[in-house]
Parts: C-alpha cells; structure tokens; sequence
C-alpha cells in the first residue's frame, strides 16, 4: 500500500487531522463534536498512517501501546467521576471551576471536559488496538 | 541472584505490616470484646435495599479476626523467603493480602448481603491463589474445581440469605440475632437451611464436597497453610456458628450438622493414612478437623460450642504451623513424599523443633494447646443433642487417628538416622521456620495458661453465639472424670495405631480401591454432561458461518418485530408520498444505486465502498433534518469502518457467485431482507406518527447552559446529564475491543503453530 502519493498525502494529513480531533473534543460542550467524534477522527489519522507506513511505525509513532491508551482512557472518566465523590456530592455530579452562576457563568474547566477526554482515549485506544492487531494480522 | 532481585525480596517483607497492623488494631480492641462489647462501624451502600457497609466486631468475630491477620503476617514474611526472586511474588502478594482483607471482612460484616459479597471474594481470590503456578494444568484443574464447587455454594447460599432477609425483614445481623424464632418458625426454613448449608458446607469441604480440598494442594504451600488450613475453608464454619442463634434448634439442624460432620471427619481421617504426600495427608486431616467443628456446632448447648471455638484455635495454629513446616521440607529437599527423607532433626534443629511443638499438640500431649482442646471435646461431645454415645465415639476414633497421623508426621521424617547417600540438607532461613515455631510455641503458651485463652478469647465468642454459662473451667487438670479418661485411651490406642499403620494402610487401601462413587467423580461426570449439553446447540447454532449468523439475528429480529406490530393492532398510517425538495429526491437515488451496487457486485472494494455510500447518505440525512452531531458521528463511524473492513477483506479473493449460495437460498436471503426493511420502516413511521413529548427535550433545553454551562445539548447529555450511562458504554466499547484483539491474536497462534491455551 505504501505508494508514493498516499506516502506524501499522509505525512501532510496526518497532523491536521490529529489537529483537527483534538478541535473537535474541545469543541464539543458548545458545538457539534465531543470525545467520541474526536477519537475517531483521531482513529482516522492513525489508520491512515498505519495503511501507508506500515503498523509497526505506527506503534513507534504512538509510542505506547493502544490498550494502556483504552485503560487510562477509562481511569481518566472514573476519576473525573470520583472528583464528585470527593466533593460529597453524587458519583459523576459535574463540577465547574470559575467565576458567576447561570447564564452568566465564566467557566474556565468542569469535570465533564475530563470525562470528555476519558472517552476519547478510550475509544481511541480501542479503535488503535483493533485497526493495529488486524493490520499486523494481515 | 543480582543485588536489584533480593533488594526487591526484601520488600516483599513489608507486605507483613498490614496483617500485622490490623492484628494489632484488633488487639487493642480485646478488652472492649472480652467485656462482651459490640463495636459496630456502618455507612449506606444500596439503603433502597437493606445493604448498608457495615462491620460488627463482637467476641465470633475478634477469634476469627485475631487468627486471619496473624496467621496472615506470619504467611506474609514466610512467603517472602518461600518464594524468593520469583516472577510473579509481587502479584502473589496482592493476591494474598486481597485474600486476607477479603476473609477479615467476611468475619466483620454485619450484613448478610456484604458478608456474600466479602464470601465471594474470598472464592474469587483463592482460585487466583491456587492456580497460582497457572503453567501447570493440574493447577489449573483445582483451581477450577475449588471455584466451581465453592462458588455454586455460595450462590445457593445467597439464595438462602435473600430468603431469611425476605422472612425477618432485615439483612443486618445485629438485628437478625434477636429474630431466630420468626425464622425457625416460618415454613420456609427448610430451604433456608439447604441453601445456606450449600454454602457452608461446599466452603468447609464437608463430605460430599470434601474432595476440592485435596486437590487444590496443587496451591503453593504458604497458600494451603493460609486458605486450607486457619483461614478460607473456615468461613463455613464461622457461617454456621454466627447463624447458630439464628438457625439451631429444630432436629433438621442438630442432625443435619452432627451427622454430617462425623461422616466426614472420618473420612479425613481414615484417607489421612493411605497417603504419601505429606501436603495430602494434612488436607485430609484438615478435613477430620472441619468435620468435628461442624459436628460440634449442631450442638445447642454452652459445651459443644465451647469445644468447637476451642478446637477452631487448636487446629489453626497447630496445623498452619505443619503446612508451613512441610513447605520447609519441600522447599529444602525438594520432595513431600513421606519415605523419602529420614532423620533431619540433626541439620535442621529450628524446624523440626517447630515441627515438634505442632505435632505434639495435633496428637494432645499434655502442656500442649491440643491437650485442653481435646479435653473440651469430649466435654462437648457428652453433651451433645443427637446420640451423644456415638458421636464420643467419633470423637475419640477420629482424634485417635490424628495422634497416630502426627506421630507419622513428626517421626517419619525427622527422627532416626538419615540413611547412606541422602543428600545433605541444610536449616532453612530464619524468616522460614520462625513462623511455624512461633505458632507452635503459641500452641505450647496456651496449653500452659488455657484460662488465659478462655476468659479473652473463646469465653466472649461463645456469648456472641447468645450462650453465657458458667465461666469456663479451662484447666490443665480437670479432675478425674470421663474426658481426661478419654483422653488417656484416645493417646495409648494413637500410639498402638501408630504402631500398626501398615496394617490400617493395607486395609484402606483395599477398601477404597472398592469404592465404587467418589466425590471426584461426580464432579467430573457433571462438568463433562455440561460441556456434552453444550455442544449440541453450539454445533447447531455457532458453525462459523458469518451467513447463518447473520441469518438468525435477522430473522429473530423479523420475527419479534411482526410479532409486536401485530399485537399493537394500530395500522400504520401512511401520509401518502411527501413533498422533497430536488435534492432530497437526488439523495433517495443515490441511496437506491448505491444499495443496488453492493447487492450486484463481485468485487469486495466495490461493496465496502457502496455500503460508505449509503452510511454517507444517511449522514446527509441527518444534516438536511437538523441533527449535525448525529450526522458527524454517522460520517466518521461510516468512514473508520470502510477502513477498518478494507483492512480485512482487501486480503481475500473476490466475491464468488457460489459463496453467496444457491439460487433458492439467495431468494430466502432476499425475502428475509426485503422483510427486514419493511418491519423498519412501518416502525419509523409507527414512532413518528402520534407528535411526540416534548417534556424531556424542554428539560434538557433549559438546563443545559445553565446547569451543565453547555449549548451542544447532545455532547452535556453525553457527558453530564447521563454520563453513568456514558461511563457503561465506554466500558463496553473498551471490554469488546480487548475481546476482538484476544480473538485476532488467537487466529495469529493457531496459523503461527503455537501452543495457545484460553
């Protein structure tokens, strides 16, 4: 698969797209997007880089295997779930840092972004781990 | 061994300071119990359901407790030496510390439903715990076995919990304790009795289910001597005395209980002789023991009790400290079998002086722990509800046995002269045989000052159990009277036994080799029916072929989905042909062409890419009616599965005609999807029909930016309002990807040759 177009295609699409899904996550709580969208545009990236450059250079260029990603992915949404134990409030209550209540609200970070990157690293992680087995497979 | 290895033994030390800190946490709290004072400890859990977190510390529980976490240090710090620079001591550590938290909750819980959640961890671990060396499949075996067979027990017992909890209305026990009588008397306390018996006995190893517990000596060493002998196959017996108040007194108990438990203390101790396994032999003592403190516990009165919590203290620390010492053996000659090392008293004083203190008390020499023990029981014994004759009887024989076993045990191996050729052996290291000398030397202390253990120890259990009584005359000589009597003919018939144990040994021999049934083999047989009953669907329903898969589902699918629209009776209201704008009707066409395409096709790239198409177009869908997230989610699934699939199949020949089946299959197969798109498409219109409730869509509109500070409605639902939900599927998403990644990597065994084993 390893063509020189797609070779060249992909060096320069790969960090915008990977740009672009992390865009997409922060996006989420206002406009269209969210963890989910954003991981597999981010699963699109990888997938791309893997077809062209071989899965091998992809794990190098991941550096850590996709399943650490999945668990820390689930790690991260529980302890963005937990932080509401700890608060004393109810299990996965957002909670919001910043300043002004209701519509007025200046808020600077909350919780639910943290269970917004959760998903995304789980989800992925999950897609690396199954896009990576089967190319390495074939 | 490099430096970097036996500085992280030494760590595995330290693993010790949290049994020993819990042990002395619980000592302090001894005079609060020894006043027969009831610490209790409790917040919610599910209040909806009666669950709450709470932990009760009475006199039951303190005997209990004191012994898990010292015998769960001492196991600590000889695990440590036992094991060494293995691979895997620092997962063995948690795995045994899990075990000993798990097994302290289960004596702590005040709450039937914890004490089964506390109950099942202790399974849960101890399987871990005994398939520790997993590279071997006998160990594997057992530990299946002790899983299955404990675990059904304790799902019957939960069964039998979720019963009592329905009769007396509470789960807690402090609250139980005073409602006995409404449980005795409903009739329901039949099945109550089963079921909790299930799992009291499947745990304890009581006969029929003794057979788990030889097996798993397959476990390490340290581990049998923590689960198998003071801790784990404990937990039935501490299930039955802490439901004593509760469940004794009608003839199903008392009977139950003390035949039952004299079945299967004989057998312990009649099997106990034909072995040669050292390790073995102890299980099947160990068996002799759990059959007496069952026996014991059908008693109703203040002397049964007392002999069963007295001889419970007697067998933990005389027996762990054997295990521990056949661990030595094993670990320094490399061998268990009886005959086949002589004479290590000399090389190995440290050792066989610990070994010496155990096996004195296991055969209840005077000045020994197993002494008083011995003399209590048979105090219990004569006052027993059921044949008090018979069961003495049993007493006696079985105890017999035991001081013959213990002198088989202590004599054989480290007595006499070690004969030409033996390799030498040298002491074991001091973190090894310090633990069973300290708990021999225990056995040898409380055999001095048996008052000691009465007023602090046995005396408040026993008054947990509701039985107050005279205080308990725990002393060395009793008088001459029936026990001591008893006792002397239970040491000189052991010594005579001892003697002519070949004899007994030929004798079993025989006899077992004419047992028709074991135990074993109905398990065995069970496990093969399941696997038999298995198959059969398996083969019909699983073949491998993705067509029949696919096959069933949709045809379920189109069975129930008739099924309801029938039964709801409304006809589907059809609005007559809608007005779409031009590039509406273009997509419809486009969504028309593209299913054709990948319906017609032979080439695999050609049908992944059509069905792209499709899943696009329903993107474009969503975007034209207002629901851009749908939309965008839609879009990027559609595209990482093209990906994905191209991945796959891109590697496989073309589409033949024949692989899709004959002619009249390929029509079923159509008709089936035909009918499938039908079934939708009445139900889409069924759900858009009557105008729908705007209720929670206002709820949601109006909270959003407000409460979760969030205008994209879709992701604040995603991520705040439902985010339990959320945290489910991403969960799901994760385990299912792990499966799939199990499953490709299977496949890349089986090509590659290896040896894979699930």
């Amino acid at each position: 698969m390893g063509t020189l177009i797609l070779k060249a295609a992909t060096r320069l699409l790969v960090g915008l797209i990977l740009v672009f899904s992390v865009y997409l996550l922060f996006r989420g709580h206002q406009s269209p997007g969210g963890g989910f969208a954003g991981a597999l545009v981010a699963g699109t990236a990888f997938a791309l880089f893997a077809i062209s450059e071989g899965a091998a250079a992809c794990r190098r260029a991941l550096r850590i295997d996709p399943r650490l990603l999945t668990a820390a992915g689930l790690l991260t949404a529980l302890a963005a779930g937990i932080t509401a134990v700890v608060a004393n409030k109810p299990f996965l209550t957002g909670l919001w840092w910043g300043w002004g209540h209701g519509a007025e609200a200046h808020v600077i970070i909350g919780t639910p972004v943290i269970f917004d990157i959760g998903v995304y690293l789980t989800v992925l992680g999950t897609i690396l781990t199954l896009v990576l087995a089967l190319e390495e497979e074939a | 061994m490099s430096a970097s290895r036996s500085a992280k033994v030494r760590w595995h030390y330290l693993a010790a300071l949290l049994p020993a800190g819990l042990f002395a946490l619980l000592a302090v709290s001894l005079p609060a119990t020894a006043a027969h004072q009831v610490l209790r400890w409790e917040i919610d859990w599910v209040p909806a359901l009666g669950v709450d977190l709470a932990l009760r510390l009475d006199g039951l529980s303190m005997l209990f407790g004191l012994v898990i976490t010292a015998a769960g240090a001492i196991i600590s710090v000889y695990s440590g030496a036992y094991l060494g620079p293995h691979r895997y001591a620092g997962r063995y550590q948690v795995l045994l510390q899990s075990f000993m938290l798990a097994m302290l909750g289960l004596v702590m819980a005040d709450n039937l439903i914890l004490l089964f959640v506390f109950w099942e961890l202790t399974t849960f671990t101890s399987f871990l715990l005994i398939g520790f060396t997993h590279d071997q499949s006998e160990a594997r075996e057992s530990a299946r076995q002790a899983l299955f067979v404990t675990g059904a027990g304790g799902l019957a017992m939960l069964a039998g919990f979720v019963l009592i909890g329905r009769v007396a209305g509470t789960y807690s026990l402090t609250e139980l304790l005073s409602r006995g009588d409404i449980l005795r008397q409903t009739p329901l306390y039949p099945a109550i009795f089963i079921l909790v018996l299930a799992g009291a006995f499947t745990k304890s190893a009581q006969f029929p289910f003794h057979f788990w517990l030889p097996n798993a000596m397959t476990a390490p060493t340290p581990i049998s001597a923590f689960l198998h002998s003071a801790t784990m196959v404990k937990a039935g017996i501490y299930l039955l005395a802490r439901l004593h108040p509760v469940l004794s007194g009608p003839p199903a108990w008392t009977i139950t209980l003390t035949s039952f438990g004299a079945l299967t203390a004989l057998t312990g101790a009649l099997l106990a002789f034909g072995q040669t396994d050292m390790k073995r032999i102890l299980a099947y003592t160990t068996l002799m023991a759990l059959g007496m403190l069952t026996l014991f516990l059908g008693g109703t009165h203040t002397a049964a009790l007392v002999a069963a919590l007295t001889f419970f203290l007697v067998h933990a620390l005389y027996k762990s400290a054997l295990f521990l010492v056949v661990g030595i053996l094993d670990h320094e000659t490399g061998t268990r079998r009886l005959d086949a090392v002589r004479g290590l008293a000399r090389a190995m004083p440290g050792t066989a002086a610990a070994a010496a203190a155990a096996a004195m008390s296991m055969a209840g020499f005077p000045l020994f722990f197993g002494f008083i023990g011995k003399e209590i029981m048979y105090d219990g014994a004569l006052s027993m509800d059921f044949m008090p004759g018979s069961v003495t009887l049993v007493a006696v024989s079985a105890n017999t046995l035991m001081t013959a076993v213990a002198g088989i045990l202590l004599v054989r191996p480290f007595l006499g002269k070690p004969p030409q050729g033996q390799v030498p052996v040298h002491e074991a290291a001091a973190a090894l045989f310090a633990g069973p000398l300290l708990l021999g030397g225990t056995g040898i202390l409380f055999g001095i000052i048996p008052w000691w253990v009465a007023r602090w120890l046995v005396q408040p259990a026993v008054h947990a159990l509701g039985h107050d009584g005279p205080p308990l005359a725990a002393h060395l000589f009793h008088g001459w009277n029936m026990p001591l009597l008893l006792s002397i003919v239970t040491l000189s018939v052991g010594v005579l036994c001892y003697v002519g144990r070949s004899v007994i040994t030929r004798f079993l021999r025989r006899w077992l080799a004419a047992c028709p049934l074991t135990g074993d083999a109905v398990y065995q047989g069970a496990l093969q029916g399941v696997q038999w009953s298995g198959r059969l669907p398996t083969g019909l329903l699983q073949n491998g072929s993705l067509h029949r898969y696919l096959f069933i589902v949709m045809a379920t699918f189109v069975g129930l989905g008739i099924w309801r629209l029938a039964a709801g009776g409304q006809p589907p209201i059809w609005g007559g042909i809608p007005s779409l704008a031009y590039r509406e009707w273009l997509l419809v066409g486009l969504e028309a062409v593209a299913v054709a395409a990948v319906v017609v096709t032979q080439k695999r790239l050609v049908a992944i890419s059509s069905l792209g198409v499709v899943g696009a177009g329903l993107a474009l869908i969503f975007l034209m009616f207002g629901a851009p997230d749908v939309a965008l989610t839609q879009l990027l699934v559609e595209t990482l599965t093209v990906i994905i699939v191209a991945v796959v199949l891109l590697r496989l020949p073309d589409l033949q005609s024949r692989e899709c089946g004959d002619r009249p299959v390929r029509i079923v197969d159509g008709l089936l999807a035909l009918a499938a798109g039908t079934v939708v498409a009445v139900m889409l219109l069924n759900a858009t029909t009557p105008p729908l409730d705007r209720d929670v869509t206002a709820y949601y509109e109006q909270y959003s930016l407000l409460a979760a500070h969030g205008r994209n409605i879709v992701n604040v639902i995603l991520v705040d309002f439902r985010a339990l939900d959320t945290l489910g599927e991403i969960t799901v998403v994760a385990l299912a990807g792990l499966a799939a990644f199990a499953l490709i990597r299977r496949e890349r065994h089986r090509k590659g040759g290896q040896k894979w084993e699930p």
